[in-house]
């Protein structure tokens, strides 16, 4: 009897501590979309209420998409990032498959080449990525920094897919060439499909760094019209941080698209972390 | 590279060029060496050349001499490194405890609703360093208010004062809203190591009277310390390399007065300019050498030492 209730007090303990962090998580993020949606005397008088049919107003809203172009400056985030996975995705597909399919000299020397990426970030190149940014004629193209990111993203694609085409059938990859069928079609025909879990987890990975960056876009794009949401909502905040309103906008309309993808991906990304695919 | 048959599978038709390997690999090769690999090689290089006279030549070490004694340039370097260290201090301190006890409540079996715990407190990782650093700028400013009405509600109030913008409190103050944002990551990983843990080895202790604290202290602890180890090296590359937080939250300068200046901000000001200060590409490329240096002694420490001594652990 007493050891239930103790184990009962533990329970409530564990999840009012989860529950308390939980808030400290989610608080600010709470706190500034319920704002955003609020006139300004009330965002100040009463910052912790939730909107009523008084204080409702949507002119932090009206002023963000009259003033910045933030549809743009989406289309290029989604250009970007859609483009960059899709390169990291085929590309490190591709290298994988060589690596893990065949042997052949170098191969390990190779795979310890493309892993060092891992490690070292690519902004300390920078200095000598937008000379050859200048001298390649693509500074503010989005061009710019689907390269930067399809090269920063292409060392763990290769590492977490390179693990998972290990684990492909060989009968199965024999019995297509036995079938007649080229490396190419085995490749693209038979692995690709089955790797699939592992390039949506990859997609993940590599998505939230190129769509959260604000170094690169300041630095190799940042014309108006490349900029992409994380600069361009960097840079209007910063020109409107006396109108609450606006700022308070802008900021859930940045963190909207990701609550979205959160909601749907969520799953994913928490199998693919703690099914210890990053090591 | 030039892929060449080197197995020798007599099956296997002789194909003395398999041009499908070189096909395969050419396209990350080519992307990765030519944005990544080639630039970081080239700004390396550059370290070691500056502008004398107005003439571009090898100085050797120069830049280096520069950047360590010359009054101009010394002051603000070490004055970097030294924030840059304590931003990572603060970081272990206080992201490894709490990722820990985190991931440890929610591995306790059968516990209900962790699935939500998880999803609600990785959330703010995914959020860009601008959302977040604007927002927590707007929540410590004095102006809205919003936490010193918080801390009076617990009876803190006279505690409050405007972290960020103290010179002596607002290194301590980004450093946790960083944290804040990445604690979601040591507690995925560590999670995901207690999750691993064999149930027998948790049987065996519970049949010797090893239960509750002690259990976690003496068995699962040692068991998680290559989690740990991971999540401390990620957070190093990270924080040796981090600059969008700081930038967002106190601009350029990384204000007051250079108080949560690091790495990241120094380079990014010394290579572009900034305000009266003119960019400087010899000198950008010679801090962005130092951090190089400084990472690539972190990861070499990390996968020579501390990894090779945690494999004992592993089962």
């Amino acid at each position: 009897m007493s050891k239930a209730r103790t184990s009962l007090f533990r329970t409530g303990a564990v999840h009012a501590a989860l529950i308390a962090y939980t808030l400290v998580a989610l608080f600010p993020v709470f706190l500034t979309i319920v704002n955003s949606f609020k006139s300004r005397n009330a965002i100040f008088r009463e910052p912790l209420a939730i909107p009523t049919p008084e204080t409702f107003s949507l002119i932090g809203y009206e002023t963000v998409l009259k003033q910045g172009d933030f549809l743009g400056y989406f289309q290029n985030s989604v250009i970007v990032t859609v483009v960059s996975i899709a390169l990291v995705l085929l590309f490190g597909a591709m290298a994988a498959f060589a690596l893990s399919e065949y042997r052949f000299r170098g191969n390990a020397l190779m795979g310890l080449y493309l892993a060092l990426g891992i490690m070292i970030p690519i902004r300390l190149g920078t200095v000598a990525i937008l000379q050859g940014m200048v001298a390649a004629n693509l500074v503010n193209t989005l061009t710019a920094l689907i390269l930067v990111y399809t090269a920063q993203g292409l060392p763990l694609a290769v590492f977490i897919l390179s693990e998972f085409m290990r684990t492909v059938s060989d009968d199965l990859k024999n019995a297509g060439r036995i079938d007649g069928l080229s490396e190419y079609a085995i490749f693209f025909r038979l692995v690709l499909p089955l790797v699939r879990p592992a390039m949506a987890t990859v997609a993940v990975f590599t998505m939230i760094p190129i769509w959260n960056d604000l170094w690169f876009p300041l630095i190799l794009a940042p014309a108006e019209t490349t900029k992409t949401v994380t600069l361009g909502s960097q840079i209007f905040i910063g020109q409107f941080v006396t109108n609450w309103n606006a700022v308070l906008s802008a900021l859930s309309l940045a963190i909207f698209p990701v609550l979205v993808l959160y909601v749907i991906f969520s799953r994913q990304l928490i199998r693919g972390i703690t099914a210890g695919a990053v090591k | 590279m030039n892929p060449r048959e080197t197995t020798t599978d007599v099956s296997e038709l002789k194909r003395p060029r398999r041009w499908h390997i070189l096909v395969f690999l050419l396209p990350a090769l080519a992307v990765y060496t030519a944005v990544m690999i080639l630039p970081l090689i080239e700004t390396l290089r550059q370290s070691f050349y500056n502008t004398v006279d107005g003439q571009y030549t090898f100085v050797g070490l120069g830049n280096f001499k520069v950047l360590f004694g010359d009054p101009r340039w010394a002051s603000d370097f070490w004055n970097a490194l030294k924030n840059n260290f304590v931003f990572f201090l603060i970081h272990m301190a206080v992201q490894n405890p709490i990722g820990i006890a985190l991931a440890a409540m929610l591995s306790i079996p059968k516990l209900r609703f962790s699935a939500f715990y998880r999803t609600a407190i990785f959330l703010p990782t995914l959020l860009s360093f601008v959302i977040v650093g604007f927002i927590w700028k707007l929540i410590l400013s004095p102006i809205w208010g919003v936490a010193p009405y918080l801390m009076d509600v617990v009876g803190l109030k006279w505690l409050f004062a405007p972290w960020l913008g103290r010179p002596d409190s607002a290194l301590i103050a980004v450093s946790l809203i960083s944290v804040w944002q990445y604690i979601g990551i040591p507690m995925m990983l560590i999670y995901a190591a207690l999750l691993n843990i064999p149930d027998e080895v948790i049987e065996a202790a519970e049949l010797d009277g090893v239960t509750g604290w002690s259990q976690f202290w003496k068995i699962k602890l040692p068991l998680i310390l290559p989690a740990i180890g991971i999540v401390s090296i990620l957070t190093f590359v990270g924080n040796f390399n981090a600059f969008d937080l700081i930038y967002t939250v106190q601009g350029a300068l990384a204000g007051p007065d250079g108080s949560t200046d690091i790495l990241g901000t120094l380079l990014y000001r010394t290579f572009f300019g900034f305000q009266l200060q003119l960019g400087d590409r010899s000198m950008g490329a010679t801090i962005a050498a130092i951090m190089f240096l400084i990472i690539l002694a972190g990861v070499s420490l990390y996968l020579f030492v501390i990894q090779r001594r945690m494999r004992r652990y592993q089962f």
